[in-house]
């Protein structure tokens, strides 16, 4: 069957005519714009950035003062305000999007698994503002005189990172809503990588006489784990880069936050909400600075998730939920 | 495979160890689902509260009139005929370039340089859409002094590239391959085959992937802050100046202190929603489960 199929698309075959020629050198271009673009953007970051590091140096990530009036800047609150929400979410999201997919693909009839996948995918459709919206108007005020309140009563009297006051809007806050918008991430390639497990390993654990739980979390789970761990790492990604959701229920406080109800702000809300009030120069390069250290993170992530991914399911997976 | 599934645990239930397991293989069954009632809560949630609060801020003002230029009222027709001037400039950048970088990557490209560009690819998608709006305001807002739709546009199409490109190569790579074989050996020559038996083909495909990208590039805010900006003046073909879009609105809007103009924000919020939705159920109702996804 191979034997018939072309190698590597047309090449090879009647290429030499000039329209066909035309045709190769203009789809090159734009494919070797793709490449060209990842590395322009983060070249760009870098040079527009370049007054900032060689002010502060990497002293810019440590620092924990904002202060524009006294032309310092340090990208801590906001590194921190980014990883805290992102690591919330993922707390969130991760165990309730794997049992998600588990029963999505291991489980439920096919009449089910279908709509409620779709469903789930709608999910990620929503546009990142109408959640921020929604966040801010309905969900904040709900956890405010729910958790919030119950864990400050309880908790909080003994530690002090669940301490009061809260605000509704803040990290924990964003935190829940990146919770959600990960979820369809986590749900669809988690579920891809589960189903792509052999059939015959569950069917021998089955005749054994194993529950599901068993075949499960013995088989199925420990087959799928890099692929699962890629799809959570993915997620993780999401919800670093995440912006407009975030920007408009954390609260926009520049402080490194301590406790959980605290108001905050990460790397992409502090670009959102600043970056057109900037004045030109150290202000604007310190906050493209951030810029590159989002970039730097959300692209580690990524291309180790995305090997995760590949090891178990394959090429080309994940992709149209991946963004 | 779930009625063999569920027949073992009722022939295995004797001892006490067995009475344990089929307690454990229970709860984690029942766990399974509630998490997935949990996943589509938000989703229902969300819609339910924009349809109530976007309903009754709906009315023949918020279609028709631009904000007020000073205070409270007027509505989101600057944003809606912003958004749609935008994403379809946008569209049109984007679709012809992604499809042509699918092609090279599908017929042309050695198997290393593919994999380059499809990895290239794979990056971009997951670049925050607010450091696309930074480099395009380096480059197309700066040199110009002038925040400009035409840069936000530009900034939508370099995001939707990568998602058309990726579903255009899936669509190319599911054409089966005697079609094009064939119109080889007739002599057709490759760029023909490309376009009329290719595309041609996976035409469905590739429509159900620019859609989407469409959909997705319509609710983008944080790329259009730097570059479209958002404005209160109805601007209908000046490319040059700020524009503004409903993502933009709905943000704008939703930071005021003033109830009405909170009130406008879901209204937009509604349209974009509607919008998207729309988009969204139509394509993928299509393809329902032709792939697991």
């Amino acid at each position: 069957m191979t034997t018939l199929r072309r190698p590597n698309g047309l090449r090879g075959g009647s290429t030499s005519r000039l329209p066909d020629r035309v045709m190769k050198a203009g789809s090159g271009l734009f494919a070797g714009g793709v490449v060209a673009l990842v590395v322009a953007i983060g070249l760009m970051l870098a040079v527009s950035s370049r007054v900032t590091w060689s002010t502060f140096g990497l002293s810019f990530v440590t620092g924990t003062d904002w202060d524009p009036v006294a032309s310092i800047y340090g990208a801590l609150p906001f590194i921190v305000g980014t990883l805290v929400t992102s690591l919330l979410a993922l707390l969130l999201a991760a165990p309730i999007g794997l049992l998600t997919a588990i029963f999505l693909a291991e489980l439920a009839p096919r009449r089910v698994a279908l709509p409620l996948s779709f469903l789930v995918e709608l999910l990620a459709a929503i546009p990142s503002v109408v959640i921020g919206l929604w966040g801010v108007f309905v969900l904040s005020p709900v956890l405010r005189g729910t958790v919030e309140d119950w864990v400050t009563h309880t908790l909080g009297t003994v530690v002090p990172f669940f301490a009061g006051p809260t605000f509704g809007v803040g990290i924990f806050a964003a935190g829940v809503i990146l919770a959600i918008m990960i979820l369809p991430t986590i749900v669809a390639i988690s579920r891809e990588v589960i189903t792509a497990v052999p059939l015959s390993q569950r069917e021998a654990m089955l005749a054994l006489g194993a529950t599901r739980w068993e075949t499960v979390t013995k088989v199925v789970l420990p087959y799928a784990a890099s692929g699962i761990v890629g799809a959570v790492i993915l997620g993780l990604g999401r919800a670093l880069g995440e912006t407009m959701a975030v920007t408009m229920v954390i609260g926009n406080k520049t402080q490194v936050p301590t406790r959980l109800f605290d108001q905050g702000q990460t790397i992409s809300s502090q670009i959102a909400t600043t970056f057109n009030e900037a004045s030109i120069g150290l202000q604007t390069s310190s906050l493209i600075a951030l810029g590159l250290v989002l970039l730097v993170m959300t692209i580690g992530l990524n291309v180790v998730a995305r090997l995760l991914v590949r090891r178990v399911a394959g090429d080309g997976v994940g992709m149209a939920t991946g963004g | 495979m779930t009625a063999i599934a569920s027949a073992i645990p009722a022939t295995l239930v004797r001892s006490r160890s067995d009475r344990r397991r089929s307690i454990v293989d229970r709860t984690f069954r029942v766990l399974c689902l509630v998490a997935a009632i949990i996943c589509v809560v938000p989703l229902f949630a969300v819609i339910a509260y924009v349809a109530i609060n976007g309903a009754g801020a709906l009315s023949l003002d918020l279609l028709t009139k631009a904000p007020r230029a000073l205070g409270i009222g007027g509505g989101a027709a600057a944003a809606i005929l912003g958004s749609i001037q935008m994403v379809l400039v946008a569209a049109v950048l984007a679709i012809p370039a992604g499809i042509l970088a699918a092609i090279y990557v599908s017929e042309f490209g050695g198997r290393r340089s593919a994999t380059v560009i499809r990895f290239a690819a794979d990056v971009l998608v997951g670049i925050p859409s607010i450091l696309m709006g930074i480099f395009v305001f380096t480059f197309l807002v700066l040199p110009f002094k002038q925040y400009n739709a035409f840069a936000g546009s530009v900034a939508l199409a370099l995001l939707m590239i990568p998602v058309i490109m990726r579903t255009t190569e899936e669509m190319i790579r599911l054409v089966p391959k005697d079609l094009p074989e064939a119109a080889l050996a007739l002599g057709v020559p490759a760029w023909r085959t490309i376009l009329s038996i290719v595309l041609r083909t996976g035409l469905t495909g590739v429509l159900t992937g620019v859609m989407l990208a469409i959909a997705r590039a319509a609710g983008e805010t944080a790329p259009l802050l730097f570059t479209a900006l958002g404005s209160r003046l109805i601007n209908v073909g000046d490319f040059a100046k700020p524009m503004d879009a409903l993502p933009i609105f709905i943000y704008v809007n939703a930071r005021q202190p003033y109830d009405a103009l909170n009130a406008q924000a879901w209204g937009a919020a509604l349209l974009l929603l509607l919008f998207v939705l729309t988009v969204n159920i139509l394509v993928r109702a299509r393809t329902l489960g032709r792939r697991p996804r």
